[in-house]
């Protein structure tokens, strides 16, 4: 008999659902959006039809610019984004992947001189699906970086 | 582009006609080495060793008339007392017009030039760029076959780590010409070159051995091949012969042919080449003279 997985998790009044995270990057995406002090609810290695696997962050009272949003995209660019109001969904759209990252992800290059020196990363983004990241500074091209 | 206070950083960023204005001004300077440059002040920071391109850009500067300061040895710096690489550059451009930098970090030269209130010239970055190499690499092939478009270029040796054959490659896909790479498995062109290539419509081969290609190339590029590239000895053993260029292989090559070379040269030319008229390579690391004054003059305003 099949039984019908659910994952029941409170509903928000107010504010953000981050869904579709790649599982093992949801603390990341706390990390980019740079969230402390927030209320938020998340959810690690949840059952998903799409993924197998997936992160949910619900994020309560607040509210972050589509902009802001995107930068997951870094680490999850599957993640879809729910915005709630009065218990109603207002808005629901997949992250879209930047043109750049600014200040997010470490350059895997041991040589970059970022990595020695206090100076903020910038990857373009030279291919969305898969995703393909330029390093502005030492213009190696990755497939793959981290946070 | 125009030039006047522009950074040069990477070969990537200079266009076709950026290039030929360099090549044309660099003809120019050759003719007339009149004291443009009078008054002006290159800092040549070099936190890591290079004698022969600190010498060709000081002496580039000092010919037309400039003056120049700088340091070559890193340990003489407050890098070692903790002061970041772009304060270094806050202080150096107080005291320079322009300034030419090598530093062993990839991207250094375009973190100094976020900062900087003069131009900055990347006299190399680690493995990432050496536009100004480049440039008197096309300057060589410019001068030697009178033209750019049209020609097959041989790149022989450590394709895979060279810095100067990956920055020559691009800087030849502004051109119509056909490249082809003569290396070990091991040590052939990277895969993010020949996408780059790709994007550009450049034909390009493939081979073993310098013998397939050596009659019908204008330019043979020599690289050494280092034997600390290779994880496995007994390949290094198989191949490091093979890639050594000999005087007997040029006895049915083209008249017009040139061999280059980024110099050091260790064994992979034969010392017997260089008596022969198709040994450029000397010639070639010359030619880094006009290039470079080309670069100050264009940068400085001097020359539009």
């Amino acid at each position: 008999m099949n039984q019908k997985r659910e994952v029941k998790i409170q509903a928000i009044e107010n504010g953000i659902v981050i869904d579709h995270i790649t599982p093992e990057h949801t603390m990341d995406v706390v990390k980019i959006l740079n969230l402390t002090g927030e209320k938020i609810l998340i959810g690690m290695n949840l059952f998903s039809e799409k993924m197998g696997k997936k992160g949910i962050i619900k994020l309560d009272d607040k509210k972050l610019a589509d902009e802001e949003l995107n930068k997951i995209a870094l680490v999850s660019p599957k993640a879809t984004i729910t915005h709630i109001e009065n218990f109603e969904v207002i808005k629901k759209l997949k992250v879209e992947v930047p043109d750049e990252f600014i200040g997010i992800a470490r350059c895997p290059n041991p040589k970059c001189v970022t990595t020695l020196q206090p100076i903020k990363t910038h990857f373009y983004t030279m291919k969305k699906e898969p995703m393909m990241l330029k390093c502005k500074y030492c213009e190696k091209v990755f497939d793959k970086v981290s946070i | 582009m125009g030039f006047k206070n522009k950074h040069i950083i990477s070969i990537d960023e200079l266009s076709k006609e950026d290039v030929l204005k360099i090549l044309s001004t660099a003809a120019e300077l050759e003719k007339d080495q009149r004291p443009v440059l009078d008054g002006k002040v290159l800092a040549t920071l070099f936190f890591e060793p290079s004698t022969r391109t600190r010498l060709s850009h000081e002496a580039a500067m000092l010919q037309l008339g400039g003056r120049v300061l700088g340091f070559a040895d890193p340990s003489a710096t407050s890098g070692k007392k903790g002061e970041t690489l772009q304060d270094t550059i806050r202080m150096a451009d107080q005291y320079a017009d322009i300034i030419v930098m090598r530093h062993y970090m990839e991207g250094a030269a375009r973190a100094a030039s976020e900062v900087s209130k003069v131009p900055i010239i990347n006299g190399g970055d680690g493995a990432n760029q050496h536009p100004t190499q480049t440039l008197l690499d096309l300057y060589s092939i410019q001068k030697t076959q009178k033209k750019l478009d049209g020609l097959k270029i041989a790149m022989v040796g450590d394709l895979k780590y060279g810095r100067t054959v990956h920055s020559l490659a691009k800087g030849l896909s502004n051109f119509d010409c056909e490249l082809m790479f003569v290396a070990p498995e091991e040590l052939q062109m990277p895969k993010y070159v020949l996408h780059f290539l790709d994007e550009n419509k450049i034909k390009y081969s493939f081979h073993k051995k310098i013998e397939e290609v050596i009659d019908e190339v204008d330019i043979l590029y020599m690289t050494r091949i280092q034997q600390e590239r290779f994880i496995d000895l007994n390949e290094y053993e198989k191949v490091k012969d093979v890639y050594i260029l000999k005087k007997e292989m040029l006895i049915n090559c083209k008249k017009n042919m040139k061999i280059l070379h980024p110099l050091p040269r260790v064994n992979e030319i034969e010392y017997a080449v260089d008596e022969t008229p198709h040994a450029y390579y000397f010639e070639q690391a010359g030619n880094g003279v006009p290039v470079r004054q080309a670069i100050f003059c264009l940068v400085l305003g001097v020359k539009k």
